[in-house]
């Protein structure tokens, strides 16, 4: 019997759901489900994403307030898409199959991830404050090399580049939605497939290698799962910094036991509901007078301080 | 058998363990003592796989500890480290439930169900089992743990300093618990201590370390007294005998 919280969740979902595809909707039924069908999926798609990957992150990482935002990883990203341009040029760049393409950065962002990641998360990993400065070091180095990149190469390139650099809700690039939609599978099925493992190393590193977990594999395995799940958001809508803390701590709250059986599947219904639900509130019922993402990042930066500076255990 | 063939281990520049080689047979209670810093903790992380080895082999009934899966081990061999932090907010019930990971696989059946309760009784955990972990005290919470190490129904048990924390009445009724374990159940218990007259009282062997290297293994007959403890701690310690029972007068 599925957990009521869960039931309870996937209604607010489906609630929210029908809000942004029948809200203000007028003409043809055939275009106007199709258009806002796919955006609706790219959307749910992208918030579940970005909540089972925070999860996955941060039961690894042993601590419940940095995400793989935080940390980095889709400045990563971003850098691996500049560096792209860069190589290649903006023609061959645009020339490139955009699926061939993503699927190629992703597998770099895979090995780049496990080595970087794998390699700082793996012992020391009980320190908050180490990790913490790793991330922010790595996070400012990925941006700023980024940058540096954008100041070399030319300005119709740059223009390219940063189609790709903000966080944009309103025009999701659907073009990539099966691409992406298969990497979700892949990383948010590995999560699946171990979350009992996942369960266990809730009581961290020693705790977890004693019952038998394959604890270094395990993080490694979850980092590359956690690296495919930020490609497919960050490629989708771009960066979003604070939304999977949001998203994560409040599905600690719904479900303060430590089984990723019942996590997972909240984290993905809350992120997805957060996203469709907010971004039909500012579309259609604010009429755009601000933007999600700012108001995301604002509210997730402030939970980030009060995690930071009241809940630190 | 768990057998410690040639290990040294360095931290940093470090020597923490320089060549000890040990065998701990099966059965029985071993207790291992000596001063802060002898390498006792990283002895037992090394035998229990959480540490890598970096020089020399350990083996548990014929299984090498670096080569054996880890989940072959962890029904065989279970550790209870010093203080483990645990940030998950956590029950008892659920605690000790985490304990039969390595035979479950996160699937519990009857079996399992029923070694949870059993582990909860044997501990007196009853009326705290729906508690959460940090509503615990510390003597509890060490409770818990124990439990939870238990209910892995390994032949190995290993403890660093299972007695931390714990009032005496606990301290006495664990190290009773553990006799027990070793003596009905057969199973072989290593355990750290540091109050040397609980390893006299309770131990079937001791072994002494001393900066890094194995300085007395033996009956308590043979290792508590005063020359041997002078070779471990470095230190005169007066043994007398009281009530017929070996007593280190270690504390005036």
């Amino acid at each position: 019997m599925p957990d009521r919280r869960l039931v309870l969740l996937a209604l607010l979902l489906a609630a929210a759901a029908a809000a942004f595809l029948l809200i203000g909707a007028r003409g043809s039924w055939s275009f106007l489900l199709a258009f806002r069908g796919q955006r609706l999926l790219a959307l749910a798609l992208v918030g579940a994403a970005v909540g089972v990957a925070t999860v996955m992150f941060q039961t690894v990482s042993g601590n419940r307030i940095l995400t793989p935002a935080i940390m980095g990883f889709d400045a990563l990203y971003l850098l691996i898409q500049s560096g792209l341009v860069m190589a290649l040029g903006a023609t061959a760049y645009v020339q490139i199959d955009p699926r061939a393409k993503f699927l190629a950065e992703a597998a770099v962002m895979m090995l780049a991830a496990s080595t970087l990641f794998a390699a700082l998360l793996g012992r020391g990993r009980s320190d908050l404050y180490r990790l913490l400065l790793v991330g922010i070091i790595f996070g400012t180095l990925f941006r700023s090399l980024t940058n540096l990149v954008q100041r070399l190469i030319d300005p119709n390139e740059f223009a390219i580049f940063q189609g790709a650099a903000f966080a944009r809700f309103s025009n999701v690039d659907t073009g990539l939605l099966a691409a992406a939609a298969l990497l979700v599978a892949l990383g948010a099925g590995y999560g699946w497939a171990a979350r009992h493992a996942l369960d266990v190393a809730t009581l961290g590193r020693e705790a977890a290698v004693s019952l038998g977990v394959e604890h270094d594999r395990l993080s490694r395995r979850t980092l590359i799962a956690v690296a495919l799940l930020v490609s497919a958001t960050t490629a989708l809508v771009g960066p979003v910094t604070f939304f999977g803390l949001l998203v994560a701590s409040l599905a600690y709250v719904l479900f303060p036991e430590p089984r990723h059986g019942l996590l997972l599947p909240a984290a993905a219904l809350i992120g997805a509901t957060a996203l469709v639900a907010g971004q039909t509130l500012f579309e259609r019922l604010l009429g755009m007078a601000s933007t999600l993402s700012v108001v995301v990042e604002f509210g997730g930066g402030f939970l980030f301080l009060f995690l930071l500076l009241w809940r630190r255990r | 058998m768990i057998a410690v063939e040639n290990v040294s281990h360095r931290i940093g520049g470090a020597a923490i363990l320089t060549d000890v080689s040990l065998a701990i047979p099966r059965g029985g209670l071993t207790a291992l003592i000596g001063p802060n810093g002898a390498g006792k903790s990283t002895l037992l992380s090394l035998v229990a796989r959480l540490t890598p080895l970096q020089a020399g082999r350990v083996t548990v009934d014929g299984l090498d500890v670096s080569r054996t899966p880890s989940r072959d081990l962890a029904r065989k061999l279970a550790i209870l480290r010093q203080d483990p932090a645990i940030a998950a907010r956590l029950t008892v019930r659920d605690l000790v439930g985490f304990g039969r990971y390595p035979h479950s696989r996160g699937r519990p059946g009857l079996e399992d169900a029923a070694a949870v309760e059993a582990a909860i009784e044997r501990f007196a955990l009853g009326p705290l089992a729906g508690r959460f972990l940090d509503e615990l005290s510390g003597g509890q919470r060490q409770r818990a743990l124990v439990a939870m190490t238990f209910a892995q129904e390994t032949d190995y048990i290993l403890l660093d300093e299972p007695l931390n924390n714990l009032d005496m009445v606990f301290a006495r009724a664990l190290m009773r618990a553990l006799r027990a374990l070793a003596d009905d159940a057969g199973r072989t218990i290593v355990v750290v201590l540091h109050e040397i007259n609980y390893a006299a009282a309770w131990a079937d062997h001791i072994v002494a370390l001393r900066d890094g290297r194995v300085v007395g293994t033996g009956t308590p007959e043979a290792i508590v007294s005063t020359q041997a403890l002078r070779a471990a701690f470095g230190t005169d310690i007066e043994v007398t005998r009281i009530a017929g029972r070996l007593v280190a007068l270690h504390h005036a």
